[in-house]
Parts: C-alpha cells; sequence; structure tokens
C-alpha cells in the first residue's frame, strides 16, 4: 500500500520517497566484548554493504584495545572471494601532543601506509590500554559496489598513544582498494589482541 | 489527502509537517557526468535549493573522471545565479600521496592549489587525476552557511584520487570566499577537457 497525498507519493512499496526521510541512514551497530574482530558483511546480520548506498560511513567510539599499544586495522573483501586481503595504496599523516606539552608535531608515517599492500590498513599508531584511553573516529568507503573503479577512503582517528607522557595522536589516513570488484565485506580488528571494547557503527548515505 | 494521528498532524498536502523527525541530511540533487564540460548546480534551477534553507551545504564525490589524462578536478561559486563563476578566495591546500612503486612518497603544504585573493577555480586533487579506466577521484566538500549576507563562506574539503603516476593523493583543501554577498551557485569541471564519468550529489544539512 502506498501514500499519496495532494498528487505527492509519500511512502510507497515499503519505503519512503525520495526527499522524505534523512539521507544518511543507519544500518548496524557493532559492539566489541573482548573481540577478536568485527565484520560488517552484506547480507549477513541486516546488514547493507551493496549498491543501495554511493556512500558508506563506519564512525568508531571508545575503541579499546586489549593489548596496550596496539594499531586499529581495516581490510575488505571483494564479493565473491575470500579472505580480507585486498590490494591497498594508502597514505598517512600524522599531529600529535604530548599530554605534557614537551613535544608536538606532524609528520607522514611511512610505516602505516601500503604500497599495494594486502595487509590490514592501520588507522593509527599505537593506542594505550589505560582504562579511561580509547580511539575515535570515522572512515568514508566511496561507492563499494563499483565494478568499474578503484575504491576510494578516507579515515580519521584520534587516540592516546602509547608512551610516557601520553601523546594524542590526531591521524589522517586516505587511499584506495586497487581493484574493480564490487566490495561487500569490511573488518575491523587489532595488530594484536583483541578489541576490549568499543562501538563501530554503519550507517549508507544515499 | 492528509495524515493525524493523536491528534498531530503527520503530513499534509503533499508535505511532512514540520514538525516530524526526519533525518538532518536531505539529499537535494544529484547530478552524473557523462561526457560533460562542467556540473552546476543552481538555486531555483532543476530543483536545486541552495539558499538560506539549509545552514551547510554538502558535495559528494564519486569517482570523478576525467576525459584528459592528469587534469585537476576543481570548483567555483557564483552570486549571481551562475551568470559568473569568479567569487574571490583564499584557500590552504595540504596532501599526502604515495606512489604504487613507492618511488615518492608526498607530504605537506601544496602551494601550487593554493588561492590568493583570486578568483581562479579552486583545486581539489592536489595534483591531478588520471584517467586510467579504473581512475577517479572522491571527497566531500562542504559550505557553511552560504547565504549569509554578513559573513565569508568558508568550505572544506577531505578526498582522495588516484593520479595519473599511479599514486594514491589525499587532499585536504580549505579557505573561505571573500565575500558578503550570499553564494546561490556552484560549478565543478576538470581544468581542462570534460568529465567523462562521475557523480555529484549535493545535499542540504538543518
Amino acid at each position: 500500500m502506498g501514500l499519496i497525498s495532494n498528487g505527492t507519493t509519500i511512502f510507497d512499496a515499503g519505503s519512503m520517497a525520495s526527499g522524505f526521510g534523512g539521507s544518511m541512514t543507519f544500518i548496524k551497530k557493532l559492539t566489541a566484548s573482548s573481540s577478536a574482530t568485527l565484520s560488517f558483511v552484506d547480507g549477513a546480520s541486516s546488514v547493507v554493504l551493496d549498491n543501495t548506498y554511493k556512500e558508506y560511513l563506519f564512525t568508531f567510539n571508545n575503541i579499546h584495545p586489549a593489548t596496550n599499544g596496539a594499531a586499529f586495522t581495516f581490510q575488505a573483501n571483494a564479493a565473491g572471494g575470500s579472505g580480507y586481503d585486498e590490494t591497498i595504496q594508502s597514505t598517512q599523516f600524522q599531529a600529535y601532543h604530548k599530554e605534557d606539552g614537551s613535544a608536538s608535531g606532524k609528520g607522514y608515517n611511512n610505516s602505516n601506509d601500503q604500497v599495494n599492500g594486502t595487509g590490514f590498513q592501520k588507522l593509527n599508531g599505537n593506542i594505550r590500554d589505560d582504562n579511561d584511553a580509547s580511539g575515535a573516529g570515522y572512515l568514508i568507503l566511496f561507492d563499494p559496489s563499483s565494478t568499474t573503479f578503484q575504491k576510494q577512503f578516507v579515515a580519521y582517528m584520534g587516540e592516546p598513544e602509547d608512551g610516557s607522557p601520553a601523546p594524542l595522536a590526531s591521524l589522517h589516513t586516505a587511499g584506495y582498494f586497487n581493484t574493480t570488484a564490487a566490495i561487500d565485506e569490511v573488518q575491523f580488528k587489532f595488530s594484536s589482541g583483541n578489541i576490549d571494547a568499543g562501538d563501530i557503527c554503519l550507517y549508507g548515505i544515499s | 489527502m492528509g495524515v493525524i494521528s493523536n491528534g498531530t498532524t503527520l503530513l499534509d498536502a503533499g508535505a511532512l509537517d514540520s514538525g516530524v523527525a526526519t533525518g538532518a541530511m536531505t539529499l537535494i540533487k544529484t547530478l552524473t557526468a557523462s561526457s560533460s564540460a562542467n556540473l552546476s548546480f543552481v538555486d531555483g534551477s532543476s530543483s536545486v535549493i541552495f539558499d538560506n534553507t539549509y545552514a551547510e551545504y554538502v558535495f559528494k564525490f564519486y569517482n570523478m573522471h576525467p576525459a584528459t589524462d592528469d587534469k585537476n578536478f576543481q570548483f567555483q561559486t557564483s552570486v549571481d545565479g551562475g551568470s559568473n563563476y569568479g567569487v574571490t578566495a583564499t584557500t590552504t591546500c595540504f596532501r599526502a600521496g604515495k606512489n604504487e612503486d613507492n618511488s615518492t612518497s608526498t607530504f605537506g603544504y601544496f602551494a601550487a592549489d593554493d588561492l590568493t585573493q583570486s578568483t581562479s577555480y579552486q583545486r581539489l586533487d592536489a595534483g591531478r587525476t588520471g584517467n586510467d579506466a579504473d581512475s577517479g577521484m572522491s571527497g566531500t566538500l562542504q559550505i557553511f552557511n552560504p547565504s549569509s549576507t554578513t559573513f565569508v563562506k568558508h568550505f572544506i574539503h577531505d578526498g582522495n584520487t588516484h593520479k595519473s603516476n599511479n599514486q594514491s593523493m589525499h587532499a585536504l583543501v580549505a579557505g573561505y570566499f571573500n565575500t558578503t554577498s550570499a553564494i546561490d551557485a556552484i560549478n565543478f569541471q576538470f581544468a581542462s577537457g570534460n568529465i567523462d564519468s562521475g557523480v555529484i550529489k549535493m545535499y542540504g544539512i538543518k
């Protein structure tokens, strides 16, 4: 059943007409609890990660490592593929400022970029595991269902890093999955140890 | 026909009541390039809203692909409904890049792509986009309060591109249009040659 008001279709076939709902749709929230990984897989557990949306946004809230100094990372799997090991070309740079004001700076992180690598992409350096420490930020994945273009992404995270005194780091990561295959699965994990706690939310931008 | 629930009007005359909660990000217009010289969003034209309806406007770029190799994707604005695109701007650009053969890392301020009280188009890809079949530029441009007649018009951009030399290039551009006139139109193009393909979506943020 649909609903038409004054000649304008408000909703039909189970969805709101274009222009009536918001353009940012919440899809799924995963909460870590000593989790080795958190994965968003199209078609599983109500996750949508296909051509329904042109853009997907992942937000990270209080991502806390079980192991001090671990890096928060992500990878993807192409439709019909197996394993989180797509080829990535990426960059990362950061600004940092120590809590006691003793040092600050900026720079390119050669150790955190990838040169057509298939490893998990680091989104930061090494998050502290103090009880009140965590990382937060977002990842935008553009047009992952394209079968013509590479898949561009940009990410921004901030967190207190390992060190004494602790530096606050603000990190910008960007790049592309160097594949023309559609991407329909994204996985997050720490470089070592579990994700002790934290939420990752997935949104679709229509 | 309207819909009233428990005494509260939800919709009438073809529109949702203003008191009905919807998303705060509204899709206004999608333009798809097909060998297009440029793409323009002009207030009042082709269902485009670009006035004081929203305090912020967001433009999303998906796989902007140049017809001619190695060209800058760029934009300018208008205060006269698109008759002229050449509003004075002062801007900054910094970037991080990495070649697929690991031969070059780039990080820092990129003076070639800033503007100093200039009416030229502002580049958004910090070093030109390639036109390999799978190449493209994706990103996000936000323009704040373009309808103000008091303040300059700030904007920020965050995007990633695949350059013609097989380099992933992350560009962060920001600045302001140094005018107190309301901006009501925006134009996107490559520095030369057509936009072979690509999608630009325009959103209003309440």
